[in-house]
């Protein structure tokens, strides 16, 4: 992959389109995988990755994150609303209850460098790639 | 899983021609829970990514609409693996009853939680007609 500032018109790369762009290439190749809840993006370079969920209106102390080798392990729950007596359901589409999703990573990753903020009810994941799942960088000697 | 008859995909907005979209972005329909009570109706949204700045309420005669904006941070120079869900701005249009209070609407937003209280409007007070007796 070339990391480019510019696309190939020459113009500043707007990272929505990029998005975009990407987006379309994952669901062409068929990599958009099953829809569990919550739904997650996961972005890598080379030595990190990010992963991105959308969790509204949860108690951080409610989001447990676990990661082994490369997996990642998201558990949570969020409850409902509390009704006075005299109120009812008109609608109800939002999610409540528990859930449990594993995510594979890209690559192993150093369980002590898990970095998570919790922002506008978007949970973000930070996590380095374990240094022994690096590839080895082969020098190359000249006669 | 949560619920059970839960989807978890987003649902893109669906756009009338009413709505001419001047932001080149994908706007969705947020999931709402109404709650009907005595004194007021609430209506909470799920808006993740949004805070209250960047949530617009508007209220024309009794359609009540709310348009919020998402400015996420997308990973500079890191590669898109996993796809599960779009990012968009959040849009949604409720008709509302005659009896909201529309002076004490209330708006919040918390953890990507918009949440809207309608109080509902006294009701008019009945008149009492005394009839007399014909002369």
């Amino acid at each position: 992959m070339l990391w480019s500032d510019f696309d190939r018109l020459g113009r500043f790369v707007d990272p929505w389109r990029e998005f975009e762009r990407m987006s379309r290439d994952l669901s062409r190749m068929g990599r958009s995988s099953a829809h569990d809840f919550p739904l997650v993006n996961v972005w890598a370079s080379a030595d990190k990755a990010v992963i991105t969920t959308e969790v509204a209106g949860m108690d951080p102390r409610d989001i447990d994150i676990s990661v082994a080798d490369e997996m990642l392990t998201l558990k949570g729950k969020r409850q409902g609303s509390d009704l006075q007596e005299d109120e009812t359901y008109h609608r109800r589409e939002r999610w409540g209850g528990q859930f449990s999703k594993n995510i594979v990573l890209p690559f192993r990753v150093e369980s002590s460098r898990v970095d998570a903020k919790y922002q506008k009810g978007v949970l973000t994941i930070s996590v380095q790639r374990a240094e022994a799942d690096k590839p080895r960088k082969i020098s190359i000697s000249s006669e | 899983m949560a619920n059970d008859n839960l989807d978890a995909r987003k649902k893109e907005a669906v756009t009338t021609e009413r709505d001419e979209r001047t932001r080149e972005r994908r706007v969705y329909q947020p999931a709402v829970d109404i709650i009907e009570g005595r004194v007021q109706t609430t209506i909470i949204a799920d808006v993740p990514g949004v805070d209250e700045s960047s949530v617009d309420i508007t209220l024309e005669k009794n359609i009540l609409e709310i348009y919020a904006k998402v400015d996420p941070d997308i990973p500079q120079d890191m590669q898109l693996a996993v796809y599960e869900y779009g990012i968009g701005d959040y849009h949604r249009r409720f008709t509302l009853s005659d009896e909201i209070d529309r002076e004490r609407i209330q708006a919040t937003v918390k953890n990507g939680v918009l949440k809207l209280l309608l109080p509902k409007a006294e009701k008019a007070k009945t008149q009492k007609i005394e009839v007399k007796a014909g002369a």
